[in-house]
């Protein structure tokens, strides 16, 4: 008997005792959220790990704006801001009332403080590029702040929203690690590493109350443990569930609902472009023609995920359809190795970090391949090691892994990232996009930056991480999509 | 006597140097930087060597090797690169987990086990002597962590009547902490469980063909009092070495069982700390290991000195 059909036997006689889980459910003020990751640390503006925004973003701590469930831009602890006519100048009218969870008020000194302390020579911000335009920052009063930069930044406000760029308070910055004291609507109760996470509603917060008293974070990362506690009623709900193949059980089950929404996380199949034989343009196109996207999402998920054609969300106004730039057409890409000087294809490697996602797409990017000739071996790596070797050494031909970053087309722009990608056309757009305020010219600019990576191949594009989120039923508020990784608890409630 | 044990210290004390320096050199080789998996794909390069400096491995490696042995014999096992927190905080707040885990498997093991193998001794060849040593295979076969899955179907899916995983920590109460511990302790002990009757079966036949046996039998004591009076204690004592013997192997079935049902006990520390390299755990722990390893053994080596004197000339 394999594990699934463990599970569909168990699920019957699981239906009867489901009935009253519900009925107890619409009495409760408090929320048990299951996510796969735990975060190493509460310090969002310590590491790059994405389960420190998931758990705090928006809950313990806040920005100065904050992103939506739509991926719009909303104030936060800022209620307003303008921008003057030199495009550098903002200034930002805060929030009054606002207090932080040890009742320290909210004022300009730490924003001037948190954005400083991003910058300082010894801070391990991980987007510390976020704050490296300012020029000056400047407190006229408590409740205003006036950030002068370097020069016009396009994307400034919106990385404001980062779990990076969150606003701490100079006497328990230090200790957010471990008992991290925020403005947001939950505070910080208990930690028992390994396990949970709990939280307690914020009384004196500045904005609308939320609706539960408490919500508990677990954090559980054997995918059929995941399954086991929604099923049991254990968990309320899974931010982003890791064992797809649960999808269709899970979805038969009248107490759960389950959506899958999209992320900013780009999966690509990553090209060495700097060496041989993949800095021929022919060689990196016969590749995009040997990916079939459809049958690799549906082989990792086994329901359709959105497929993508260059380094670009749907979820981003911006966005442009590019998958049939090189439809899958393996007699063309045979073709094209021909042309490129390989009528026999060639042996090369195909590293391969551990995300189940990279693992099981790896597997049918390397059958695809075959087909057109090229042997790719597959190489397993523990993330350590593909971060040293792949991502740091460039040691590598072909490697599969997602880019989750929101608008992180820049990259491509960047010297030495390990795509190896050096063409200064697009390097000129990038700068452009990066200066270019008004929103409609500079989504054109991305455009043009979408359809360049794509004719390029730089890269062979194959799709969007999916966000699987399984609730009770009578659960309100999970957020479907991802356009920046968080769970605000604010937003939930019993129906 | 004296001297005998100060060589054997010695020795003890050489062959945990040599422990740790292997552990240590081992680890230091691994590719990958733990400040750049804290840090992600987008680090900077002087956030990153800021947290390198933060976490102390800009130091040449022979002198975080002096550190790290000096911190090893005061007590200070040094700070999780991923938790930010004090080792030796982590390994106790697991131990809370892992060792109530541990017992409790264990007093599950013998509660099943014992009896079992004295019933299958008593009816020895019949019927119910072939299904102990049916089960008593089974429970070798199964693996733990299917096993513990199938409970998990049965009793959390299907009944609701135990948490499907996780642990809520000793102060949500003591109830529901052993609640959450039941399951995943019936899973480690069920192999142990198979083991114990079948030492406690084989043992008790022996026992029972024993001269004091038959005079018991002769006194006019019933059968099952003879078992239980008699017998019994005699037929224990290979039962108990097997399960000293055996508190290892459970220790490393809990790694895999805690993952299972997502417990944060040691094991799942183990597990972790290697998949987020943070090397200076996974160090600490793999000496923590190797240096009960090497205790039980010197303790085992003075004992067989205590016991017999030629030994001591060795």
């Amino acid at each position: 008997m394999t594990r699934r059909e463990l599970l569909a036997g168990a699920g019957l006689a699981a239906l009867a005792a489901q009935l009253p889980v519900v009925a107890l459910a619409q009495a409760k003020d408090s929320v048990t959220i299951a996510q796969t990751l735990e975060p190493p640390t509460l310090d969002p503006t310590s590491g790059a790990a994405q389960a420190i925004r998931e758990v705090t973003l928006q809950n313990i701590f806040e920005g100065l704006v904050k992103i939506d469930r739509t991926g719009k831009l909303q104030p936060c602890l800022a209620e307003s801001w303008q921008i003057a006519d030199d495009n550098v100048t903002y200034r930002f009218k805060l929030r009054q009332g606002a207090k932080f969870h040890d009742d320290t008020p909210f004022t300009s000194e730490q924003v001037k403080f948190s954005f400083e302390r991003a910058v300082a020579a010894d801070s391990t911000n991980a987007q510390r590029q976020l704050f490296t335009p300012i020029a000056e920052i400047t407190t006229p009063d408590p409740a205003t702040v006036v950030i002068k930069l370097k020069q016009p930044t396009a994307n400034f406000l919106f990385g404001l929203a980062w779990g990076d760029a969150v606003i701490v308070a100079p006497a328990t910055a230090a200790n957010n690690k471990t008992n991290p004291v925020g403005t947001g609507p939950f505070k910080f109760v208990r930690w028992n590493r390994g396990d949970r996470l709990e939280l307690a509603r914020n009384d004196s917060y500045w904005g609308e109350k939320p609706a539960l008293a408490k919500a508990v974070f677990r954090f559980m990362s054997d995918p059929q443990a995941q399954v086991a506690a929604l099923r049991a009623g254990d968990v309320d709900a899974h931010t982003n569930l890791s064992a797809p193949e649960a999808v269709p059980q899970l979805k038969a089950d009248p107490k759960l609902k389950v959506t899958i929404g999209g992320t900013e996380g780009e999966t690509v199949l990553g090209i060495n472009n700097a060496k041989p034989p993949f800095d021929n343009l022919k060689v990196r196109q016969a590749i995009a023609h040997a990916l079939d996207r459809k049958t690799i999402a549906l082989g990792v998920y086994g329901f359709d995920v959105n497929l993508i054609g260059s380094h670009f969300s749907p979820l981003h106004p911006a966005y442009v359809d590019l998958t049939g730039t090189y439809p899958y057409d393996p007699a063309k890409a045979k073709a094209l190795l021909a042309e490129a000087g390989f009528p026999n294809g060639f042996n090369c490697t195909l590293k391969l970090p551990p995300p189940s996602y990279a693992r099981r797409s790896g597997e049918i990017v390397a059958a695809l391949l075959a087909q057109v000739g090229i042997n790719a071996a597959i190489e397993p790596l523990e993330f350590p090691q593909w971060l040293e070797r792949v991502f740091r050494n460039k040691d590598y031909d072909l490697s599969i892994i997602a880019h989750t970053e929101p608008l992180d087309i820049d990259i491509y722009a960047r010297d030495g990232y390990y795509f190896q990608y050096k063409d200064p056309s697009f390097k000129e757009l990038i700068a452009k996009i990066a200066v270019t305020l008004p929103e409609a010219e500079r989504n054109e600019l991305y455009k043009q930056a979408q359809r360049k990576l794509a004719q390029d191949a730089v890269n062979g594009f194959l799709f969007i991480l999916p966000k699987i989120t399984v609730a009770n039923a009578a659960l309100e508020g999970m957020w479907t999509d991802w356009p920046l990784p968080v769970t605000p608890l604010a937003e939930l409630r019993w129906r | 006597m004296i001297g005998y044990i100060l060589r054997r210290l010695v020795a003890l004390g050489l062959t945990l140097l040599a422990a740790a320096l292997v552990i240590f050199v081992v680890l230091e080789i691994l590719p990958g930087d733990p400040a750049a998996v804290t840090l992600g794909l987008n680090a900077a390069p002087e956030a990153l060597a800021a947290l390198r400096t933060e976490m102390g491995l800009d130091k040449p490696a022979a002198l975080r090797f002096f550190i790290w042995l000096g911190g090893l014999v005061t007590g200070d096992l040094g700070q999780s690169y991923t938790y930010r927190v004090p080792v030796l905080q982590l390994i106790t707040e697991r131990m809370a987990v892992t060792l109530p885990l541990a017992l409790m498997a264990i007093a599950l093991a013998m509660a099943i086990g014992i009896p079992l193998g004295m019933l299958a001794a008593s009816r020895h060849g019949r019927l119910a002597d072939a299904g102990v040593m049916a089960f008593a295979q089974a429970g070798l076969a199964i693996p733990n962590f299917w096993f513990g899955l199938l409970l998990v179907l049965v009793f959390a899916v299907g009944l609701g009547w135990l948490p499907a995983g996780g642990f809520p920590g000793w102060q949500a109460g003591i109830g529901v902490s052993l609640k959450a511990l039941l399951m995943p302790a019936l899973a480690l002990a069920l192999p142990q469980a198979a083991i114990i009757a079948r030492v406690t079966r084989s043992s008790m036949l022996d026992t029972l063909q024993e001269d004091f046996v038959r005079t018991a039998r002769a006194k006019g004591l019933s059968e099952g009092t003879t078992m239980r009076r008699h017998a019994l204690r005699n037929a224990l004592i290979p039962v108990v070495t097997i399960l000293g013997l055996q508190f290892s192997v459970l220790i490393a079935g809990a790694i895999i069982i805690e993952n299972v049902f997502a417990l944060p006990g040691l094991g799942r520390l183990v597990f972790q700390a290697i998949a987020q390299h943070d090397l200076i755990v996974v160090k600490d722990l793999v000496m923590l290991f190797a240096g009960l390893a090497i205790l039980i053994n010197f303790a085992v080596e003075l004992l067989y000195g205590l016991l017999d004197p030629r030994l001591r000339q060795a």
